[in-house]
């Protein structure tokens, strides 16, 4: 088994829904606190999931896009194997990549490691920290079955994230990664990430040109 | 009232699971913005743990935002207030120089400022409050005090969006209509801020992408649900109604529109009398029963319902020496000038593209009909055994609104969508209970200068919607309202005109008040135009050193700019610790499917210093024995939450706040008895009640039998007459014969108000350019500027929250790279913007998602240092900017008083219409600067870190 979120870009709007989701559960969550330095000055605060918002292309013909990053979960994940005690690990059950606060030292050498950035140190607890996938929610077997799921994926109010399991084939999430397209960021590193986004789906117009020049009298 | 803990749902597969000890959710309503979504909140050792969506709200379906999530940190947010507080003695209004006092002392002190004024003259009060959500109690209050200037503030923000429509359809957007697109196959939006609404329209958008439909956004600039458009049409602020005439003139040149819907369900086919000079030109000719008169396929004049919905659209008619036109022909005349090439030089958008979006959403009307099998009938008594919708459907909000030509831009989009057959069909705009009613409702606001006496209640509403000049506010040219609303310069202000009350009140003009009281609106800062201005008003005094406004008086719960300039501040509770209601009544949260509302519920205790506003303004009301509020010098109602529960809109009218679980068993829904358990039977049902309309009631509302009828029967409507769509806005016919001397009634004497109206209350849509463009000095200033709301701030109040201030605390300009290099502009630099009201510096950023025309940036970031909490060196304060300093709030006037920057029909704000210019700034800091002042939790401002947790152990 390989959880996974799927993002479909065609539905993101950048609102951020789930990256304070994913705070709003995860400090008070086993993995917390998620903290602030300096909340109400020149704030600096940890995320475990960030919207980054991007630009491209020129006026007019300028595309605009959203892009919710947490940790890949990767098969082949890079911040396993460097970490000198072991307190990075992925789990073998279902690939959700993990931290074990009690054996971290500190190091950050698995923040040097990750291609993507998601990591994020905790200086006063001296532990790193990341996407836990909410582990804590979707092993909770006192939750209701609705609440069994990333809070990130249940709060996304286009309902761009799918959560599920990348190594059944007849998952949701594998068929929308067969049906639509979906990708991995910086395949080329070899990291194997869980994580896939699917691409923008454009409908285009069924106005012709010549249909457009009639109109306005003018020859094609 | 002990607080509730909600029960289990049952019946519904879902077994009981077990919370932990010190665990409880409670279900209530959001109201982190004005979606008002249901929220569940688990509070763990009475702190707040989690808030997510619930399930089964009609307004959310279980989905949270950014903002809702962080609720939490509002909650402990460094911004609290936590005792009524009074202005020191001595000390100057707007240092914040504010100590505590005890609640009998500033309870006393501001029940004698309004005994007296009460006594005297009522309208020397001024009550005007910000984006509440009880504006049905609040309007309320201010009746039984006796004053006319109460309203909220929709005068600043969209009175254009819902006024348009509902002189038109009888409803409008957000609250009161909707894009069907569970339905709809083209999907276009105009002018909408990046989250507005929220989640509603997030949803929305989701399904129309889950049905591949074709979405179009027409905005300047690119971003949040525009970022997913197939197509953006940058198009020219305050041009968007030449766009709409154009794609009209396109789709009737192309008899691509609906004939049979326009002369069925609205007064296209009426005969419009043409007698240029004479007092009935412009007025539909009327049978003796007050039909509007068509010509009928025969060519005979008859009443349009005996017509049967056959009225011909077109031709020149005569009748006994009389000349008439349909409607319909008259705006077909006008389309003929509104060509594709005509609108290109206004709007920048391509001849071809308007073409092409106007065969795009015609032919998707008139030739892809979405057909539902579900028969209705039409109040002509025509049964269809299918319902057929137009899947063409619209969304449009400030962008359209926020100009000063914005009335008449809506005009036109309604219009539009009549043309199209698009209203309360499947796929296109659909109503929202109680909506629709007639076109405009039938509610008049009180008009004459005795019904605003010493000692008593108003007898009829303060707001509503003029039919004829003689419903305004006006004793000869002089408006009776301090904010001018319904006066000759803007009629029909049916949201009140909350930018014009410091500057009219500062000026005494049309006179002095004697205390202006405000309740969660941001007046001394993001809540104004010209705001360095604006402060100094609300701090001047006269020659005697007496202030101008001798009374401030601030409901809030957190430490504002605004609050720093009052004399007396009554500390609100915040959204989780007070009962309240999202009521039909107010601004509904109802779905198209049916009608909804919601309550809020304690989920926390407030700080024992603190009570509810609504409990506030209740204390005072039975202090002062306000009629309505006492019975026979008792009160009726200790609280808030009394009076959601047993006030009616009138004495046995059985309809009241909340239509779940009415009558004395609370079973009866929408009108019953009051029942005094009804809040609890909220908490019991997830904090809401939803009550679906019956398929063949669905659709057609305006136009079908049988809604019309069980309309009425829940007293939606009062009567269950046909509501016929205003294609052709008489009423503003009758203002326009005012301005020509030809009204019968009230008209004004000043030539200036005259050429008012007559130039713009045109009864059929047309565009003309911002009034801001008539401005000596506006070739000067070649850009637009604008501002929006991002998704994760509503307004000013993201700020004090310290998870949203993290998602955006600075706020550069953004410019189009084009645009910036014309002007030698590089990406990053210091720059004076600088409009005719003043200059203020800048940072550029470059972006190629805006219109070259436009520089726009984020709004309400900028926080004055020290207020909402914040330590007085927050980026918010140091690196943000403000630009309502520089929207200018008045015009040159033609009369000698003066004129603001209001929409010349609503007198909504024009705050999209400020021009500026741009040249690089010697300065690189932010300016202008308002002085500091302390936060009101010096410790909190202080704070080196914040590990929220309510683990027990974790965090602190």
């Amino acid at each position: 088994m390989q959880l996974t979120i799927i993002t479909d870009l065609n539905k993101c709007v950048g609102c951020k829904s789930c990256q304070v989701s994913c705070k709003e559960h995860n400090t008070s969550g086993d993995f917390g606190p998620v903290p602030d330095h300096h909340p109400y000055r020149e704030v600096d605060g940890m995320w475990w999931n960030r919207v980054i918002s991007m630009e491209a292309g020129e006026y007019p013909n300028v595309g605009v896009m959203y892009l919710p990053k947490a940790c890949m979960h990767c098969y082949d994940a890079p911040c396993v194997p460097v970490c000198p005690t072991g307190a990075s690990y992925k789990r073998e059950d279902n690939g959700v990549v993990l931290v074990d606060y009690d054996t971290c030292i500190g190091c950050q050498l698995c923040m040097w490691a990750c291609p993507y950035g998601v990591r994020e140190f905790d200086e006063e607890q001296g532990v790193v920290k990341k996407c836990t996938m909410c582990i804590d929610r979707i092993e909770d077997e006192t939750l209701p079955a609705n609440d069994r799921q990333p809070a990130c994926v249940q709060s996304c109010p286009t309902h761009a994230r799918t959560f599920g399991d990348l190594d059944d084939p007849d998952s949701v999430v594998s068929h929308l990664v067969a049906e639509r397209q979906g990708f991995t960021l910086l395949p080329e590193l070899g990291a194997r990430p869980a994580v896939h986004y699917l691409p923008r789906r454009q409908v285009t117009g069924m106005v012709g040109e010549d249909e457009i020049s009639r109109v306005l009298g003018e020859d094609c | 009232m002990a607080l509730t803990k909600d029960a289990e749902p049952s019946g519904q597969g879902r077994q009981a699971l077990k919370l932990a000890e010190g665990t409880r959710k409670v279900h209530t309503t959001c109201y982190m913005c004005a979606c008002r979504c249901g929220i569940e909140v688990t509070v763990e050792d009475e702190k707040i743990r989690f808030i997510s969506g619930i399930a089964e709200s009609p307004v959310n379906k279980g989905v949270w935002c950014a903002k809702g999530g962080a609720g939490i940190m509002t909650q402990y947010s460094p911004a609290r207030l936590t005792t009524p507080l009074m202005r020191v003695p001595g000390s100057e209004r707007g240092q914040g120089t504010l100590v505590p006092v005890d609640w009998e002392t500033a309870l006393n002190t501001v029940a004698g400022w309004l005994q007296d004024i009460r006594q005297t003259d009522p309208a020397k009060l001024a009550y005007f409050t910000g984006r509440d959500q009880m504006q049905a109690f609040n309007g309320y209050w201010a009746r039984q005090f006796g004053t006319p200037n109460w309203a909220a503030h929709g005068g600043f923000c969209s009175v254009n969006m819902a006024a348009a429509g509902m002189y038109s359809v009888g409803g409008s957007f957000w609250e009161f209509g909707w894009p069907d697109l569970e339905e709809a196959r083209w999907f276009m939006m105009l002018g909408v801020a990046e989250d507005h609404p929220s989640n509603p329209l997030k949803l929305a958008i989701s399904r129309l992408k889950d049905r591949g439909g074709r979405f179009v956004v027409v905005n300047p600039v690119r971003s949040g649900y525009g970022a997913l458009a197939d197509e953006w049409v940058p198009i020219h602020p305050g041009t968007d109604g030449a766009l709409l005439m154009a794609m009209m003139h396109v789709l009737h040149q192309e008899g691509l529109y609906d004939r049979e819907f326009l002369s069925r369900y609205t007064n296209a086919a009426g005969l419009v009398e043409v007698a240029p000079g004479q007092p009935s030109d412009g007025l539909f000719w009327r049978s003796s029963g007050q039909d509007v008169m068509v010509a009928d396929e025969r060519g005979d004049f008859v009443p349009m319902m005996e017509a049967s919905g056959r009225g011909r659209l077109e031709g020149d008619y005569r009748h006994e020496g009389r000349a008439y036109r349909p409607a319909f022909q008259l705006l077909s005349d006008r389309l003929a000038a509104c060509t594709p090439a005509w609108a290109e030089g206004i709007t920048h958008v391509p001849r071809r593209t308007i073409v092409r979006l106007a065969l795009e959403m015609g032919t998707t009307a008139m030739k892809h009909p979405v057909v539902l099998p579900t028969p209705w009938t039409d109040f002509y008594g025509q049964e269809h055994p299918q319902t057929v919708g137009r899947p063409v459907a619209f969304h449009a909000m400030r962008g359209l609104a926020a100009h000063t030509n914005g009335f008449q831009t809506i005009r036109a989009l309604f219009d539009l969508m009549m043309m199209l057959g698009t209203i309360d069909g499947p796929g296109g705009f659909r109503y929202k209970s109680p909506y629709p009613k007639e076109a405009p409702p039938p509610v008049t606001p009180a008009s004459r200068p005795e019904d605003y006496q010493p000692m008593q209640a108003v007898a009829k509403p303060l707001l509503g919607y003029p039919r004829s000049p003689d419903d305004l506010l006006v004793q000869g040219d002089e408006p009776m309202r301090i904010d001018e609303a319904y006066s000759w310069k803007y009629p029909l202000a049916a949201h009140g005109l909350i930018q014009n009350v410091v500057r009219n009140a500062f000026d005494k003009r049309p006179y002095g008040i004697d205390t202006l009281m405000v309740y969660m609106s941001n007046i001394a800062w993001n809540s104004s135009w010209n705001t360095l201005e604006t402060r100094d008003m609300l701090r001047a005094k006269d020659d005697q050193g007496e202030y101008r406004i001798p009374h401030v008086v601030v409901l809030d719960a957190f430490d504002s700019e605004t609050v720093a300039f009052a004399d007396i501040v009554f500390p609100d509770t915040t959204y989780l610790e007070r009962w309240d209601a999202a009521s039909l009544q107010d601004r509904p949260i109802s779905e198209p499917d049916g009608p909804a509302d919601s309550i809020r519920q304690p989920v926390v205790a407030p700080p024992s210093g603190v009570r509810p506003a609504a409990d506030t303004l209740i204390e005072l009301a039975n202090r002062l024995r306000l009629p309505g509020f006492v019975d026979q010098d008792r009160p009726r109602y200790r609280t808030y939450a009394d009076f959601i529960q047993l006030w009616e809109t009138s004495p046995g009218s059985g309809v009241g706040l909340l239509a779940g679980y009415r009558g004395s068993q609370g079973t009866d829904t929408l009108v019953g008895a009051p029942n005094p358990r009804q809040l609890e039977a909220y908490a019991r049902h997830k904090a809401f009640w939803f009550e679906e309309i019956a398929p063949e009631r669905k659709y057609y509302r305006m136009a079908n039998r049988q809604y019309l009828d069980w309309a009425h029967g829940v007293k939606f409507i009062p009567t269950a007459d046909p509501i016929i769509l205003q294609f052709y806005s008489e009423p503003l016919q009758t203002f326009r014969l005012a301005g020509q001397g030809l009204w019968p009634g009230k008209k004004p004497r000043h030539p200036a108000l005259r050429k008012r109206l007559a130039t713009y209350f045109d009864p059929l849509p047309f565009w003309h350019p911002p009034l801001e463009e008539k401005e000596e000095t506006a070739g000067s200033y070649p850009l637009i500027l604008l501002t929006q709301r991002p998704m994760t701030h509503y307004h000013s109040w993201g700020s004090h929250n310290a998870w949203l201030r993290q998602l955006l605390l600075e706020n550069p300009l953004f410019i189009n790279p084009q645009a910036a290099q014309a002007l030698d502009l590089c990406d990053g630099q210091w720059v004076w913007m600088e409009s005719r009201q003043g200059r203020m510096t800048a940072t550029l950023r470059f972006s190629d998602a805006v219109e070259p025309g436009t520089v726009w940036t984020w709004n309400a970031i900028a926080k004055a240092p020290g207020a909402w909490g914040l330590h007085p060196d927050a980026p918010e304060s140091q690196n943000a900017i403000l630009v309502n300093h520089i929207v200018p709030d008045t015009l040159t006037s033609d009369d000698d008083t003066v004129t603001f920057n209001n929409d010349p029909v609503t007198g909504q704000a024009g705050w999209y219409d400020a021009k500026v210019r741009l040249y690089p700034s010697e300065l690189h800091e932010v300016w202008p600067k308002v002085e500091a002042r302390a936060p009101v939790r010096a410790d909190m401002a202080e704070w080196k870190s914040l590990r929220y947790s309510t683990r027990k152990g974790a965090g602190h």
